[in-house]
C-alpha cells in the first residue's frame, strides 16, 4: 500500500469507527439545543456554546448553573472542572502526535471529545505500527461523523425547542442526561464513593448561594475518590 | 437569559471555549511529553463523578418545574436512567430508559 493510500485507509477506518457514536451525539445535541433555548438563550448563543465549547457535559453544567443565577466565576469553575479530563486526554495523545505541526495539534485539540479520544487511543494500542500521519488521519476520520453533527443536532434542537409544550416535561431532560453520564462512570468503588460524597455534600450545602455548595462538595468528592483508590490499592498490596 | 446581560452570556461562552481549548491543547501544545504526577492524575480521574452527581441531586429531589416539590414521576425517571446506565455502561440506553420512565409514570400518575 502506498503512503497516501495508507493515510486514506486510516481516515476511513476512523470514520467507520466513529459512525455509531452518532446515536449518542445526535440526541444529546438535540437536548442541549432544546434545553438552552428553553433557558432563554437566543439561537446565536446556543450555537456559540456548541461551536466554541464542543463539550456536552460542560455545556449542560454551565446552562444549569446559569439557570440558577450562579455567580459567573462558579459557572466557569464548575464547567471547566467537568472538562479537566481533557487535560488527561491531551497528555495521553502527546506521544502519538506531540511532534505534529502546530496547526494540526490545534485542530486535534479543538475536536478532542470523549469519543474521538477513546477510539484513537484504542486504535493506536491495537496498531502500534501506524505512522504519525496515519494516526492523525484516523483521528480526523473519527471526528468527522461526530463533531459536525454536534452542531447540526444542537441547531435542530434549538429550532424545534421553543415549540415543545410543557406537558413533555423536557425540563427533566437535563437531569436525565446527567444521570445517563454518571451511571457508566461509576466504574469502581472509589468512583461510587466520590459520587456519594458529591450528592450528600451538594444537598447538605444547598442553603449556600447557588454553585458554592456544589464547589465544596465536588472538592470533597475528588479527595474522597483519590483516598478510596489509595486505600483499596494498599489493601490489595497487603493481601498479596 | 434571565439574570445575565447579553454581553455576559457571550463572555461566559467565550471564556468556556478558550478555557476548554487550553485544557485540550495543554500537553499536546505546551507541556510536551512531560508526565503529570501520579497524585494529580488520581484527582483528575474523579472530577466528572465529583461534579455531576452533586449538580443533579437537587434537580432530581427538588425539581423547579414542580415548584421544588419532590415528584414521583421524576424520581422514577432518575432511577431508571441511573440504573440502566450502571447496568449497561451505555449513555444512550440510559437516556432512553430515563425518558421512558418519565413518560410512563407521568402517564400513569398524571
Amino acid at each position: 500500500m502506498s503512503h497516501s493510500a495508507a493515510i486514506r485507509a486510516a481516515y476511513w477506518r476512523g470514520f467507520r469507527h466513529g459512525l455509531p457514536f452518532l446515536l449518542v451525539i445526535v440526541p444529546f445535541g438535540l437536548l442541549f439545543g432544546v434545553a438552552a433555548t428553553k433557558a432563554g438563550l437566543d439561537l446565536a448563543q446556543v450555537m456559540g456554546f456548541s461551536i466554541m465549547v464542543i463539550a456536552g457535559a460542560a455545556q449542560f453544567t454551565a446552562l444549569q448553573l446559569m439557570g440558577d443565577h450562579a455567580p459567573v466565576i462558579l459557572v466557569l469553575a464548575a464547567s471547566l472542572a467537568v472538562n479537566l479530563r481533557m487535560a488527561m486526554y491531551s497528555a495521553s495523545l502527546t506521544p502519538h502526535f506531540g511532534r505534529a505541526p502546530t496547526w494540526q495539534k490545534a485542530l486535534a485539540a479543538y475536536f478532542m471529545v470523549d469519543q474521538s479520544f477513546a477510539l484513537a487511543i484504542n486504535e493506536y494500542e491495537t496498531r502500534p505500527a501506524m505512522s504519525r500521519p496515519e494516526k492523525l488521519a484516523y483521528y480526523a476520520g473519527a471526528c468527522s461523523p461526530v463533531c459536525p453533527n454536534w452542531y447540526v443536532a444542537t441547531l435542530a434542537g434549538a429550532l424545534v425547542g421553543a415549540q415543545i409544550p410543557p406537558e413533555f416535561a423536557l425540563d427533566f431532560a437535563v437531569p436525565i442526561t446527567f444521570l445517563a453520564m454518571i451511571g457508566p462512570a461509576l466504574r469502581t468503588l472509589a468512583h461510587v464513593a466520590a459520587a456519594a460524597v458529591s450528592v450528600i455534600g451538594a444537598l447538605v450545602l444547598s442553603f449556600l448561594p447557588s454553585g458554592v455548595g456544589l464547589m465544596i462538595a465536588a472538592l470533597a468528592a475528588m479527595v474522597t475518590g483519590a483516598q478510596v483508590e489509595l486505600w483499596i490499592a494498599r489493601r490489595k498490596a497487603v493481601r498479596q | 437569559m434571565n439574570g445575565y446581560p447579553d454581553w455576559l452570556v457571550w463572555g461566559i461562552i467565550a471564556a468556556l471555549g478558550v478555557g476548554t481549548f487550553f485544557l485540550r491543547y495543554s500537553f499536546l501544545g505546551f507541556l510536551g511529553e512531560r508526565q503529570l504526577p501520579e497524585w494529580a492524575l488520581r484527582y483528575l480521574r474523579y472530577t466528572p463523578v465529583a461534579v455531576l452527581p452533586g449538580l443533579v441531586a437537587p434537580l432530581v429531589l427538588w425539581p423547579a418545574a414542580t415548584g421544588g416539590e419532590t415528584n414521583p414521576a421524576r424520581l422514577v425517571a432518575a432511577l431508571a436512567a441511573l440504573g440502566v446506565g450502571v447496568a449497561t455502561r451505555n449513555t444512550l440506553w440510559a437516556i432512553l430508559a430515563g425518558l421512558a420512565g418519565l413518560y410512563l409514570s407521568l402517564w400513569m400518575v398524571g
